[in-house]
């Protein structure tokens, strides 16, 4: 009999006090039930979780390590970006 | 494709935040991952058995729910690193954890409400209450039923005996909820939710094995065949009645699975070779090195 692989998933659970899904890792399962299932079961086993979301992996796209020259390194120097690098006067409250 | 392993320490790892909240609360570095007190099962519980309850009748009741639990998570557990897939593997590991700890709280409750029940030990040796049950009692010793005491089988065979036990146990649990003893009460409450979980995992791949292909359709109606003729035993040892039918009959009836014909009790009252084989192996370790302290 031929060995085959069920598909991968992406696996994001939200903690507690979490407000956002975070990715904790990926496995194999049939179906999206499925992987819900086998994800409370692999990653949610420390209490770790209470709500968790599935995606296929082949469903993600991400930016290639090639471009990461050209995606990334123009945000470095632009410091003016961040709101710290202003000055507040000092008539404006509730800062 | 890179997974890096979630930092618990770093900020934006959240689902972490749990754990180390609860470990804050504890202050005890060396437990922190067990979320309860593990010394004493049933610490901070008061364990008198109320007036109208028989202590002697509670105890063997505890036992016989206590001695299920534990056979069939040692059952289960022999799965590990034999599953059809490394998810099956760790979801069948954690059913059979949940199991041992409720045969833990039930054998430790046994061992409270009648100290009688728990067998000696060798001098000086460390083991609590709830060990010396699950260690040191003979097979003829045990009250667990013989529908749990049986080889796993395939896995169809291991999810068609899981589908009808935790469906009989969460009956009974659910009904156990308001016992006249608070604490069995309490397990019980406790137990409801794992059983439900076991119950729908089971439940789950029997409708998938069914309607999967037609090997895995031939394989669970044979586990199916071979495990129901001790299933009547179950059923009445946990008392319950027809409102474990209906389920039953539900998930039959979406996988296209007919019920097997109701057999009749398969007489005798004595334990199979199996346990007999089973606790030869759980419990060679412990007495082994009555003296040793895990």
């Amino acid at each position: 009999m031929p060995e085959t692989e069920w598909p991968l998933w992406e696996v994001f659970v939200r903690g507690k006090r979490g407000l956002n899904h975070v990715h904790v890792g990926s496995l194999h399962a049939a179906d999206d039930e499925m992987a819900v299932r086998h994800a409370r079961d692999v990653y949610t086993r420390r209490n770790e979780g209470v709500s968790i979301w599935v995606v296929r992996s082949t469903d993600v796209t991400a930016s290639s390590p090639d471009e990461k020259d050209p995606m990334f390194a123009p945000s470095g120097d632009k410091v003016y970006r961040h709101p710290t690098f202003y000055a507040i006067p000092d008539d404006v409250p509730h800062m | 494709m890179a997974h890096p392993t979630p930092d618990p320490n770093d900020d934006g790892g959240s689902v972490y935040d749990g754990l180390l909240e609860h470990h804050e609360v504890a202050g005890d570095d060396s437990q922190w991952a067990f979320g309860t007190d593990f010394e004493d099962p049933l610490a901070g519980m008061d364990t008198t058995v109320p007036d109208d309850v028989d202590a002697a009748e509670l105890a063997t009741y505890c036992l016989l729910l206590g001695d299920d639990a534990l056979v069939l998570s040692q059952r289960l557990a022999e799965w590990s690193s034999n599953a059809p897939d490394l998810e099956e593997d760790i979801a069948l590991s954690n059913i059979a954890l949940d199991l041992l700890g409720q045969a833990r709280l039930l054998l430790a409750r046994a061992a409270a409400a009648d100290p009688a029940v728990v067998p000696a030990l060798p001098e000086g040796s460390p083991a609590p209450v709830e060990d010396a049950l699950a260690f040191f009692r003979d097979a003829a010793d045990f009250r667990c039923t013989r529908f749990v005491e049986g080889p796993n089988g395939d896995f169809a065979q291991t999810i068609a005996r899981l589908l009808l036990f935790a469906t009989v146990r969460l009956a009974a649990f659910e009904r156990l909820g308001d016992h006249a003893d608070p604490v069995l009460a309490a397990i019980a409450a406790k137990g409801v939710k794992e059983l439900t979980y076991h119950r729908d995992f089971a439940g789950r791949w029997f409708l998938t094995l069914a309607q999967g292909t037609e090997e895995s359709r031939r394989r669970l109606l044979a586990g199916l065949a071979q495990v129901w003729p001790l299933y009547p035993e179950l059923a009445e040892a946990y008392d319950v009645g027809p409102e474990v039918d209906v389920v039953l009959d539900q998930v039959f009836a979406v996988s296209g699975v007919e019920r097997p014909e109701a057999g009749r009790r398969v007489g005798g009252e004595h334990h199979t070779e199996a346990l007999s084989r089973l606790l030869a192996e759980m419990q060679s370790v412990a007495r082994a090195h009555p003296l040793g302290v895990w």
